[in-house]
């Protein structure tokens, strides 16, 4: 769950980092009273996406009749997708240097990574490559958290004064206690402006939840906003299974993420394209009914594969739901089988007895069939 | 790691549901179940098997070497440092939707008390012929026979199907290896990787893996060293690019995660990287037979 700017700043200043004054805005009269309450001003659109200036995203506003008009251009944008349906107007900081600061969640090392480059600002990915020397890469001890000593000492080397030094450590302590306290994957700030004053601020935010820890988080999540999605995946994400919609004929039924990759790979393998991703792996084995309807709804779907290998899931419950669910909707589109693993043998004897159709011995020859199918001029019966 | 029969195992969460129903598989299959833990329960009895209070108690009194978790996400971090502090060898964390900053919790008391740990969202360990711990389908014998041949699996699924090609193949598994599905996971590819090119029951080693994280391209720098053959499919050649972790993620990541960046990684260590898992056949008949 991605948190914008304008939800995330806020938390940052509860944790004890600086940011500009700021007002949100939903319209431009909004944004122009805004505007005469703070005075020169940067109009920014609120989406879950990165590169927003370079999408003209960000604007500079001297005064209420210039946040007006930044405010009405943005408001009509749409930036990777999403519609801008806010802005957040915010008090101009006076910059000397633009740092960045960042922690996540590091497979690598399996511990918080927390970041810190004095070159940051636009094109902070460039700049890390091309200036290694100057981003620093501290791993941290998650039963401890931080020790000021060591992040004072990482900062050695770094184009810093004494004074600029003790406050990017004090920084990242602070960045490190709200990741930890919101159980983040991803806490980011880029730029962190060192003023000219002498303190740093936070000019961004960019907070990633993890979605495993919404139970424990719930009022952070309410803060969220969730990923676009089409009608089909709403109405499997309120089944509470993860469906996205492709673009290919093949429609996709399998159990477990690795299966259901794999399947879709072996579509591309053959020469098809899948309809869609469909998990339905560990406890969710029991939804085949709900999620075979949920693949048929997609009116691309001219075959389709049925792909079971049990392990904790058993291909005998999914099977009786998948044949109770063809049973009922009668689809006229055919339908090829391979089924294995937990429960195979009375999944096949199901199968055989109810609905008339033998299992193919692989998945691939499942899956070849189907792709052939989808690409024959109209669909036949359930072959 | 692997796990063998001989092992003393304790089933954390025991008494639930899937905790029952996979713990009597493991024990019929012939796993070593010396307890189960559920703090209510303490006391009494469960397949056969002590309940305790603790991983503690169950060290003190049956003693165990690996746990095994059958416990709800939110209680996997108190479970799972309570096996560490008994000083259990080795966790098999089968949970799904662990909070990330806990697993890193857990895997930073078990560095610190030598203890392994594999998942969490892994489907388990089995050794054909011998135990298996978590609820991968051991007793099926289409699927699983004693043999040589080292799966290593991010997903239980497909993992399952790649066990099940390898038999179908006239193959056996020495282990099957279930690392999850976790972005952060106690053993990563190449520690599983590492065991089974030490291990004297293998002769060659199936990765099994997918797009996102680096651990495919981390494992083939060490299969670029190994005398035993092997292979591997990465799922997800097809599947839309996953959601991108800021910068940060970007800059931690570089150019590896992608399905096309793992092939080239693994490809160059001298790894045979297979179009389907149908393929696994044929390619092991090739470099074993004969």
């Amino acid at each position: 769950m991605n948190l914008e700017e304008y939800a995330g700043k806020p938390l940052l200043a509860a944790g004890g980092i600086a940011t500009p004054r700021s007002r949100v805005a939903e319209s431009p009269d909004a944004a122009a009273r805004a505007a005469e309450d703070l005075g020169p001003c940067i109009v920014k659109a609120q989406v879950p996406a990165g590169r927003r200036g370079k999408a003209g995203g960000i604007k500079a506003a001297d005064d209420r009749h210039a946040a007006r008009a930044a405010a009405a251009e943005i408001l009509a944008m749409d930036i990777a997708g999403h519609p801008v349906e806010r802005v957040l107007v915010e008090q101009r900081a006076d910059i000397a240097r633009e740092f960045y600061a960042a922690v996540l969640n590091d497979p690598e090392s399996r511990a918080p990574l927390l970041m810190f480059s004095t070159a940051g600002g636009m094109d902070i990915e460039e700049s890390a490559r091309r200036f290694p020397e100057r981003l620093r890469r501290i791993a941290v001890d998650i039963r401890g958290g931080p020790e000021r000593g060591s992040l004072l000492s990482r900062c050695e080397g770094l184009d810093l004064d004494a004074q600029t030094k003790d406050a990017v450590a004090d920084l990242l302590a602070r960045l490190y206690a709200i990741y930890r306290g919101h159980d983040a994957e991803l806490l980011e700030v880029n730029p962190l402006a060192l003023l000219r004053d002498g303190s740093l601020a936070a000019l961004d935010c960019k907070l990633v939840l993890d979605d495993s820890s919404i139970k424990r988080q719930p009022e952070l999540a309410a803060l969220g906003r969730p990923d676009p999605l089409s009608e089909l995946e709403l109405r499997g994400e309120g089944l509470g299974l993860k469906y996205v919609e492709l673009d290919g004929e093949v429609g996709v039924l399998a159990n477990g993420a690795g299966l259901t990759m794999a399947t879709m790979d072996v579509i591309a393998h053959h020469g098809g394209r899948p309809a869609n991703f469909l998990e339905i792996g560990g406890e969710a084995y029991t939804m085949a009914r709900p999620a075979l309807e949920l693949v048929l709804a997609n009116h691309r779907v001219r075959s389709l594969v049925v792909n079971f290998c049990g392990a904790f899931a058993r291909t005998d419950v999914m099977t009786e739901g998948v044949i109770d669910a063809w049973l009922d909707l009668s689809p006229s589109i055919p339908v090829f089988f391979s089924i294995r693993g937990t429960g195979w043998r009375e999944a096949v004897a199901m199968l055989r007895a109810r609905l008339g159709i033998e299992p193919r011995a692989t998945m691939d020859d499942a899956i070849r069939a189907a792709v052939e199918a989808a690409r024959a001029p109209s669909a036949g019966s359930a072959a | 790691m692997i796990v063998r029969g001989h092992e003393r195992v304790l089933v954390q969460g025991i008494t639930g549901r899937q905790g029952s129903f996979w713990t009597a598989r493991m024990q019929a299959y012939g796993t070593r179940v010396t307890g189960g833990v559920n703090p209510r329960k303490a006391g009494t009895e469960h397949c056969g098997v002590p309940v305790y209070e603790s991983a503690q108690d169950a060290m003190d009194d049956a003693g165990f070497d690996v746990s095994v978790l059958f416990i709800p996400p939110l209680g996997v971090k108190d479970a799972a440092v309570d096996a560490v502090e008994a000083g259990a060898g080795k966790l098999v964390i089968l949970t799904e939707h662990v909070p990330v900053q806990d697993v890193m919790y857990v895997l930073a008391a078990a560095r610190a008390n030598g203890t392994r740990v594999a998942g969490p969202n892994t489907a388990g360990h089995v050794t054909p012929g011998e135990c298996f711990v978590g609820f991968m389908p051991a007793f099926d014998p289409d699927i699983f026979q004693p043999g040589e041949v080292g799966v290593i699996t991010r997903s239980g699924s497909l993992g399952t199907l790649m066990c099940l090609n390898v038999v179908q193949a006239g193959f056996g598994q020495s282990a099957l290896v279930g690392i999850g599905g976790d972005p952060v996971a106690g053993t990563s590819t190449r520690d599983a990787l590492e065991s089974l090119d030490g291990d004297e029951r293998t002769r060659a080693v199936v990765m099994v893996g997918e797009i996102g994280g680096s651990m495919e391209e981390e494992a083939a720098e060490y299969a670029a060293a190994m005398e035993k053959p092997v292979f591997a499919f990465i799922a997800g050649r097809a599947s839309p690019p996953g959601r991108k972790m800021g910068h940060a993620g970007a800059i931690v990541m570089g150019d590896r995660g992608t399905h096309a960046s793992k092939r080239a990684a693994l490809e160059r260590a001298g790894v045979e990287v297979l179009d389907t898992p149908s393929d696994i056949g044929s390619a092991l008949r090739a470099r074993l037979v004969g």
